[in-house]
């Protein structure tokens, strides 16, 4: 078995607990660290395939993780943001029940 | 693949010219229409000048597009519409038989109209549709083509709709729903019918004695199928049963609209389509050798014989007129479906003829209701006595439906009939026979209580309008069955709509 | 030349919508509508080289690929960027009404509109797959950061919705393009395409990416995201929503499906997507008919309008390209123009539950009439957009003999024809009471502002572009995807 094929394995399984965080969780704070966690999961994947070269790390594989993490650094802020209004605005931290108002 | 076919009808037809009038023709009211919609409600005498002026335009436009034709011009404009297909305008002779009975009528309707809307709301919206409805018409007296028809013909549609809902009330609401029901699920096997006609055979324009040829044998139920599909599409708006139901529950539009609805615009347009798709798409030949045209005829005859039943049947006078119509516009079919020189000629001559005399009886339903209160047929007694002209014109209108001579319902009748004789086809003349003796069933009546029955004491409601608003009611009743009577004393001269159908037979089956 | 254009199109938006957040609040209008006004001039000289059967490209600041990040035009993206330049233009001309670029609501409208803009055309020009990620990300942001704008609860929680299902698409999509990397080395458009081979890990890559995208483009079952966010957005962000930001993710699987090998997930992977939208098309129309607000209706329609599009990967021809290409760009128009006229209406009426239209047309006649119009070209009546693609769209699924998706064409017409005629119904109603006889001169012809203008402009275009089909359809063809003969 390879360290490569572990590297992918264990990205996959990390993947899947965002995924399954990200359904099952009620707290929006839950869904947001999970959809992090997906992330994170993506990063280590990508370092895999573009790591190791006999010519050394690939520039690119670290040119994509650089700008991932930076739009999912902005994307947390804004959709923490989000969040923080939308409890000031409904009190609610979850997305349950009906969205029928005037 | 028709290639050779359709070349040698081209070269043996008349000259074709690119030239602006038929795409003029139909924009005049198109402008018209918006024009007078974006006026508003408020500009009420220019809305009446730009209504009478743009009708007039459309008639001299179309008169001078006869004038070309007769010269053996036919002018055509086309550009490109989808891939592959060309909307085509063109004038030929049918065009201009269907094209001037419409501007003409659409004259008279307006001034009707004018007159009868004077306290209706909204009105900057009703003629602004109802102008699209007449550059829809004209489209369709021009299309050049399967497609530009289809075109034309959906927006006729669209632009009927909301004169049949006008009023807004529940049962206008529930009316203009059966209607869209029956017309777009019509004009969704059309459509169909259209795509496997063009992949079957390829962009076709129309041609007096038809395109299409029969490829091979494999093709028959195809080509069966695809005439069906639109024979569908064209037989709702020409109210044959059993896609009649939207017609008599349309009668709800005020008076103008189902002038309009019977007599030049929507049942005209799928009569004329029929006209098309046997004489121009598939040929009478063909319809013939494929077992279409008796099919037709059938369709036709049963239609014919059940409104006049329905007709017979009703108490309600609009009623009674929309059955009549799903009755008198399938001799047309009737006519086309029989072949042979004469009873085309019947069939192509009633499309006028029909219009003239239904009109007439329509605009004079709207005078009873409106001046009298007069709806139901029990209501007529006496009648003539308060409304000697409108129960002129009237009557006159009716004869000529039942086919006295010397009317013009009598010479469709009598080309239909020694037509059906010449082709072989007898029990033609049993269904004219029978409709005939159903409309004098249905008709006489009605004119035996307006002239000969005591009037009540008092009528039951109506308005006192003014003598101008009685005058631009009348006057067109009256103009309408005028010409009831000319373009049957008249059939012979130059120019009278039958000499003009004659000539476009001869294009036909030279 | 194409390089200055192609920046300007990027460029002035962004640069004009940081702009807004930072100059005074006076400065907002003009520096917004100047920026605006220059894109037509970023279009034109790309549109003259692509017209010429060429494709515009661009290397950034010189950079090379893989690591310096390339532009790209060809005629698909240029119909797609004439598509937002239209929609974009007449959407601003209701937002500088419905968004002072000066009050409140417009300082914080017009900087994320901007740069909603830019980041729509750069998704267009994008050519490999990673900036194309980064581009949809942009895109989904700045929608719903445009969608909670408001600040009403519902749409808030649409926005908070939609964003944590985007930002999970994302990631699909992320990390499917971090599989392809591995196995091709490249991300640019066509080489990956060339270099893909069709072994187990290519289809699970390809398999999250099209999740992701499906989840972006709101294909039925995954669309439980879009009705919230485009009806309870204000207008003129649900016109742009429904008119480009949902195309943008049709776009890109277009892109990988035929330039990039996703047709090697096989035949039956395309019918499962036809599928998708056949269903699509069915329970959109259908949730249309039975809504009870305006804008919901609408909505649902854009998710039955969408499902069009994916008849294309199962027919997979040149005519079925065509028409697809242009129901997208008949779509945008007429459906924006809808929301425009729904939110018109909205606005005028106080709420937009479907009782409250009655008698309408008396009162807000041009926004019915606006409605009414693009309803034409959303049924694919003629004459109008929407038919000439529907058209298209049923003559290539008859030639190949795809009868289910002819039925299903037409089915989804007339299902359509439902859900419009029962509004257009509604505003034709005669009010309770009111006497249609008796009301004489009651009405002015509706209000005629800016908002109303911008509603009609775009629904007389959907009408317009039945007749103008020839230049557009030419266009497209210049853009034929890799395999496929005019």
């Amino acid at each position: 078995m390879s360290s490569a094929f572990v590297y992918v394995l264990a990205a996959s399984a990390v993947f899947g607990v965002g995924v399954y965080g990200l359904i099952v969780a009620d707290h929006l704070m839950r869904k947001l660290l999970s959809l992090n966690v997906m992330g994170s999961a993506v990063f280590v994947l990508i370092l895999t395939v573009g790591g190791a070269t006999p010519a050394g790390p690939d520039p690119v594989a670290q040119a994509l993780i650089l700008t991932g993490i930076v739009i999912a650094v902005a994307a947390t802020a804004f959709a923490l943001a989000l969040i923080v209004r939308m409890f000031q605005e409904t009190g609610l931290t979850s997305l349950r029940g009906r969205d029928d108002d005037d | 693949m028709t290639g050779t076919m359709t070349d040698a009808m081209t070269a043996a037809a008349v000259e074709t010219t690119l030239h602006p009038l038929p795409v003029v023709v139909v924009l005049v009211s198109l402008l018209a229409g918006l024009a007078i919609a974006v006026l508003g409600e408020q500009r009420q005498r220019l809305r009446t000048v730009l209504n009478l002026s743009a009708a007039v335009v459309k008639l001299a436009l179309v008169l001078w597009i006869a004038l070309l034709v007769a010269g053996g011009v036919v002018p055509e404009f086309r550009f490109a519409l989808v891939p592959g297909f060309d909307l085509v305008l063109r004038a030929d002779s049918l065009s201009v038989l269907f094209a001037s009975l419409s501007a003409a009528l659409w004259l008279v309707t307006t001034v009707y109209a004018i007159a009868y809307l004077q306290h209706y709301a909204n009105r900057a919206r009703f003629f602004g549709y109802f102008s699209i409805c007449v550059t829809a018409t004209m489209g369709i007296a021009m299309a050049g083509n399967l497609l530009t028809f289809f075109v034309f013909y959906e927006l006729l549609t669209l632009a009927t709709w909301p004169l049949v809902v006008h009023t807004g009330s529940r049962a206008a609401l529930r009316a203009g729903r059966t209607y869209l029901q029956f017309t777009l699920g019509g004009s969704a096997l059309f459509l169909i019918g259209l795509i496997w006609l063009y992949a079957l055979a390829g962009p076709q324009d129309f041609i007096a004695g038809g395109s299409l040829q029969l490829l091979d044998l494999e093709a028959v139920t195809s080509m069966q199928a695809i005439f069906v599909l639109i024979a569908i599409g064209m037989g709702v708006k020409a109210a044959l049963v059993p896609l009649h139901a939207w017609l008599p529950s349309a009668m709800v539009a005020p008076a103008p609209v189902s002038a309009l609805l019977h007599a030049v615009a929507v049942v005209k347009a799928g009569a004329f389509g029929l006209v098309r798709l046997v004489e121009d798409v598939y040929g009478s030949a063909l319809s013939g050798a494929l077992g279409l045209s008796l099919a037709l005829a059938i369709a036709a005859s049963f239609t014919i014989v059940y409104g006049s039943v329905l007709a017979l049947l009703q108490t309600d006078l609009k009623k009674r007129l929309a059955y009549s119509t799903v009755s008198q516009v399938s001799y047309i079919a009737l006519g086309i479906a029989i072949g042979g020189p004469l009873a085309t000629v019947g069939g192509m001559v009633h499309l006028v003829h029909q219009g003239v005399m239904k009109i007439t009886m329509f605009f004079c339903a709207g005078i009873f209701a409106t001046l009298l209160g007069v709806t139901r047929i029990v209501e007529l007694d006496g009648l003539a006595r308060r409304l000697p002209w409108s129960a002129a014109a009237f009557s006159v209108a009716a004869l000529g439906m039942i086919g006295l001579p010397p009317m013009a319902g009598f010479v469709s009748k009598w080309y239909l009939g020694s037509g059906a004789v010449a082709m072989g086809q007898t029990w033609v003349v049993a269904v004219l026979v029978a409709s005939t003796l159903l409309n004098a069933g249905y008709f006489l009546p009605l004119i035996a209580r307006m002239w000969f029955r005591p009037a009540p004491e008092r009528w039951t409601g109506g308005a006192q309008p003014s003598r101008w608003v009685v005058a631009g009611l009348v006057a067109p009743a009256l103009a309408t069955a005028g010409l009831t009577i000319a373009f049957g004393v008249l059939a012979g001269s130059t120019y009278s709509p039958l000499d003009w159908a004659i000539a476009i037979v001869r294009e036909y089956l030279p | 030349m194409t390089t200055e254009a192609l920046a300007l199109l990027v460029f002035a938006p962004l640069v004009a919508g940081l702009v807004v957040i930072a100059a005074p609040r006076r400065a907002a209008a003009p520096v917004a509508v100047a920026a605006l006004l220059t894109l037509p001039f970023g279009l034109w000289p790309l549109t003259l080289v692509v017209w010429r059967g060429e494709t515009v490209q661009v290397a950034l600041a010189g950079f090379a690929p893989p690591l310096g990040i390339v532009w790209r035009v060809d005629a698909l993206a240029l119909t797609m960027l004439w598509l937002t330049l239209v929609v974009v233009l007449v959407v601003s001309l209701h937002a500088l009404t419905s968004f002072p670029p000066a009050s409140e609501s417009g300082q914080r409208f017009w900087p994320l509109w901007l740069i909603l803009i830019a980041s729509v055309h750069a998704l267009f020009v994008s050519a490999d797959l990673f900036n194309l990620y980064v581009t949809l990300e942009l895109v989904t942001l700045a929608g719903v950061a445009m969608i909670a704008i408001g600040g009403k609860p519902a749409a808030m929680r649409a926005a908070m919705r939609y964003l944590l299902l985007g930002l999970m698409a994302s990631l699909f999509y992320l990390l499917a393009t971090a599989l392809l990397y591995g196995q091709t080395g490249t991300l640019d458009l066509y080489q990956v395409g060339e270099r893909l081979d069709d072994g187990a890990l290519a289809l699970i890559a390809l398999a999250l990416m099209v999740t992701g995208l499906l989840v972006k483009a709101a294909i039925v079952p995954l669309h439980v995201w879009l009705p919230a966010a485009h009806g309870k957005a204000p207008g003129p962000v649900s016109a742009v929503l429904s008119a480009l930001v949902v195309k943008v993710a049709l776009y890109i699987l277009i892109r990988l499906w035929f330039w990039s090998g996703g047709a090697a997930g096989g035949d039956g992977a395309a019918l499962l997507l036809g599928l998708l939208g056949a269903l699509a098309i069915v329970h959109g129309s259908l949730a249309a008919i039975t809504q009870t607000r305006l804008k919901m209706l609408v909505a649902y329609s854009t998710v039955a309008q969408l499902g069009y599009v994916m008849l294309l990967f199962p027919l997979a021809s040149t005519a079925a390209f065509r028409a697809v290409t242009f129901h997208m760009v008949a779509h945008g128009v007429a459906k924006a123009a809808m929301f425009l006229a729904a939110a018109n209406l909205l606005h005028a009426l106080g709420s937009d539950r479907l009782q409250r239209l009655v008698g309408a047309d008396q009162r807000h006649g041009v926004n019915v009439l606006a409605f009414a119009l693009a309803g034409v070209s959303i049924m694919g009546l003629p004459p109008s957009g929407g038919f000439v693609a529907k058209w298209m769209l049923l003559e290539a699924a008859w030639r190949q003999q795809g009868w289910g998706w002819v039925a299903v064409i037409s089915l989804g017409s007339l299902l359509a024809a439902v859900y419009v005629f029962r509004v257009v119904a509604l505003a034709f109603a005669q009010p309770k009471g009111g006497s249609v006889r008796a009301s004489v001169g009651a009405r002015g012809g509706g209000r005629f502002d800016t908002t109303a203008l911008a509603a009609l402009l775009l629904a007389v275009l959907a009408i317009l572009l039945g007749f103008a089909s020839a230049p557009l359809v030419a266009l497209i063809d210049r853009g034929l995807p890799p395999g496929m003969l005019p």
